[in-house]
C-alpha cells in the first residue's frame, strides 16, 4: 500500500486530486470543508515543490527563461509604478511636514517608508497582478488543452518543468524587482522634492542613507523572497489544478491574483511582527 | 511516406505477428460512483491496428489514458511490452512511456513553442545529449513525413486543424514509439483531411511496424485502418471482430455503429 501511494505521488498525474479525495472522505460535510480541502491540497502541493526542487535533474535553462519573462519583462511596469509612488508620496507628505517645520526630514521619511513597506508591498501586489495571474492562466490553459498530459506522456515531469521553475524564478526575481522599484522610487522622491525646493542629489541621498539602517534594509529585503514564493506558488497551484474548460482558466487567473495579494498582506503582517520582536 | 492509401491497406495485414505488446486483464476504473471501466480484457499484438468504437462517455479515452499511466487503475492487470504497469516505479514508467506515443484529440501542441521547438522538445528531454545537427535532421525528417516541412518556424496557432493533427503525430513519432495511441484522430476534420490522417496512421504501421489503438467515431476511418475492432458499451467490450464481422453482427446495438 505504501509503495502504491509513493508511486502515485511520484507520477505526474497530479496525485493531489487522489490525496484530496481520500482526505475529503474522512471529514464530514461542513461550510469549512472546502476551505480545509483547499489548505490541505495547497500544503501537499507545497511539499511536492520542496521535494522536486532538490531532486535532479535541474531545469536550469527553463529557470533562466522564466526569470527573463518574470523579471526582465516586469521592469518597466515596476519602474514606472515605483517612480510615481516616490513622487506622489513626497508631494503628499510635504505639506504636513511643513506644518511642523520638519520639511528637512522629508527625504528620510520617504526613504524609510519606501524601503520598509511601500516599495516591497506595492511591487509585490503589482507582481501578483502581472506574474501571478500570468502563471495561473498559462498553466490552466495548458491543463485545458492537455499540454500538461502531453508532457507527462513524453517522459517529462511537468511539475518540475512548469511549476518548480516558475516558483523558483518568482522567488528570485521579486527581490530584485523590489530593489529596482525602491531605487526608482527614491529618484521619484528626489524629483518631487525639487518641484518645490532646491535640494542637490548629494544632499538628498546623504540624508536617505543616513536614515536607513540594517534593521530597515534586511527585513524588508528578506520578506520579498517570501512574497515572490507565495505569488509563484499560488499562481502555479491555481493553474495546475484548474478545472477543465475555459471558465477554469479565468477562475485560475482571478484566484491567483486574489489569493496571491492576500498572502502578500498576511506575510507582511507576520514579517512586521517578527521584525518588531528583534527591534524592541 | 508518400504511398497511396489503398496499396498500404492491402499490405498492412502482413505486418502483424503473434507477439503481444499490450495485455489487459479485468481492468476496472471508477470516478466516485461513476464506474467507467468494467472488467476489460484485451490483448493487442505487434503491428496490429485496433480500433475502439463506442458512444461518448463509455470509457474509451480513460482506457488509453490508463495504458500510458495518466490515470491509475483501480483493479486489474495491465502489461505493456512485458511489464506490469502497476508495479513500475517512476523511472521505469518513464522508460515505458518513451516507447508509447499518444496523439491527443486536440493534438496538445505547446502553444508557446514553434513547430520546430515542439518537435525538439521530446528529443531534448528523452535522448542523451545529441548534437544539434542530429536533432535538426530528425526534426526535418519528421516534418517531411507529415508534409509540414514549410511550417517549421510557425507557431501552432497559425496552423489549421489538419496541420495541427499532423504536427501532433510528427511530435509523437519522432521518438519512434512501439505502441501508438490515437484519441479521435479525425474528429473535427473535413473528409479529405481525415483520409490524409488515416493514410498517415497506415503508413506509421507499415513503416515502423507499430501497434496502435485508435479511438474513433469515424466509421470510414475505422474501415480503412482497422485490423480488428472493439465496440465498447458502458465500460465493457460488447463486441470484437473485423469490420465485416461487426457490420453483420446480430446485435442491433453493435450493428447500429456501422449504419
Amino acid at each position: 500500500m505504501d509503495k502504491m501511494i509513493s508511486r502515485s505521488n511520484q507520477r505526474e498525474v497530479r496525485g493531489i486530486e487522489n490525496n484530496t479525495k481520500q482526505f475529503s472522505e474522512t471529514i464530514p460535510d461542513s461550510v469549512f470543508k472546502k476551505f480545509f480541502l483547499e489548505v490541505y491540497s495547497l500544503t501537499i502541493f507545497t511539499l511536492r515543490f520542496f521535494k522536486e526542487v532538490i531532486k535532479p535533474p535541474y531545469e536550469f535553462n527553463e529557470v533562466i527563461k522564466q526569470s527573463f519573462i518574470i523579471g526582465y519583462k516586469s521592469l518597466s511596469l515596476v519602474g514606472i509604478t515605483g517612480f510615481i509612488i516616490g513622487l506622489v508620496l513626497t508631494i503628499q507628505s510635504r505639506p504636513t511636514l511643513v506644518k511642523f517645520g520638519a520639511v528637512s526630514l522629508l527625504p528620510a521619511m520617504v526613504a524609510v517608508s519606501i524601503i520598509r513597506e511601500i516599495g516591497p508591498a506595492i511591487t509585490a501586489l503589482i507582481f501578483a497582478g502581472k506574474v501571478g495571474s500570468g502563471i495561473g492562466a498559462e498553466l490552466a490553459s495548458m491543463n485545458v488543452t492537455e499540454q500538461i498530459d502531453a508532457m507527462s506522456v513524453s517522459g517529462t515531469n511537468p511539475f518540475k518543468y512548469l511549476v518548480v521553475t516558475r516558483v523558483f524564478s518568482a522567488t528570485l526575481m521579486l527581490p530584485l524587482l523590489v530593489v529596482f522599484a525602491d531605487t526608482i522610487g527614491l529618484l521619484g522622491s528626489f524629483v518631487g522634492i525639487n518641484l518645490k525646493d532646491k535640494v542637490s542629489a548629494y544632499l538628498f541621498f546623504s540624508q536617505v542613507f543616513q536614515s536607513l539602517g540594517f534593521n530597515d534594509l534586511f527585513p524588508a529585503f528578506i520578506k520579498t523572497f517570501f512574497f515572490g514564493f507565495a505569488i509563484g506558488l499560488i499562481g502555479s497551484y491555481k493553474g495546475y489544478n484548474s478545472n477543465k474548460g475555459t471558465e477554469g482558466v479565468g477562475k485560475a487567473a482571478n484566484s491567483a491574483v486574489v489569493f496571491g495579494s492576500l498572502m502578500v498582506f498576511i506575510i507582511d503582517m507576520i514579517a512586521v511582527q517578527i521584525t518588531s520582536l528583534f527591534q524592541s | 511516406m508518400a504511398a497511396n492509401t489503398s496499396s498500404i491497406k492491402i499490405e498492412h495485414n502482413k505486418n502483424q505477428n503473434n507477439s503481444v505488446v499490450v495485455e489487459m486483464e479485468h481492468l476496472k476504473k471508477s470516478f466516485g460512483n461513476n464506474h467507467v471501466l468494467h472488467d476489460i480484457n484485451l490483448v493487442i499484438h505487434k503491428g496490429e491496428n485496433l480500433v475502439i468504437l463506442g458512444k461518448s462517455g463509455t470509457g474509451k479515452s480513460v482506457l488509453i489514458k490508463c495504458i500510458v499511466g495518466l490515470i491509475d487503475l483501480d483493479e486489474g492487470k495491465l502489461v505493456i511490452l512485458g511489464q506490469n504497469i502497476s508495479e513500475l516505479n517512476d523511472k521505469e514508467l518513464i522508460e515505458i512511456r518513451k516507447k508509447i506515443g499518444f496523439l491527443f484529440q486536440s493534438a496538445a501542441l505547446y502553444d508557446s513553442m514553434t513547430v520546430r521547438e515542439n518537435l525538439e522538445f521530446p528529443l531534448r528531454r528523452q535522448m542523451n545529449p545529441v548534437p544539434k545537427e542530429t536533432i535538426d535532421s530528425l526534426v526535418k525528417e519528421a516534418l517531411q513525413n507529415v508534409g509540414l516541412a514549410d511550417a517549421i518556424d510557425m507557431k501552432p496557432s497559425e496552423l489549421s486543424g489538419g496541420m495541427r493533427k499532423r504536427l501532433g503525430l510528427a511530435r509523437t513519432l519522432i521518438l519512434k514509439p512501439e505502441i501508438m495511441l490515437y484519441d479521435e484522430p479525425t474528429t473535427g476534420l473535413d473528409p479529405i483531411t481525415s483520409k490524409e490522417i488515416c493514410s498517415l496512421i497506415l503508413q506509421v504501421q507499415e513503416i515502423y511496424n507499430t501497434s496502435s489503438i485508435i479511438i474513433t467515431h469515424d466509421i470510414e476511418c475505422a474501415k480503412l485502418i482497422a485490423n480488428r475492432i472493439i465496440v465498447m458499451v458502458d465500460g465493457k467490450c460488447a463486441a470484437e471482430g473485423s469490420y465485416a464481422d461487426l457490420e453483420n453482427s446480430s446485435d442491433t446495438l453493435v450493428r447500429s455503429f456501422f449504419e
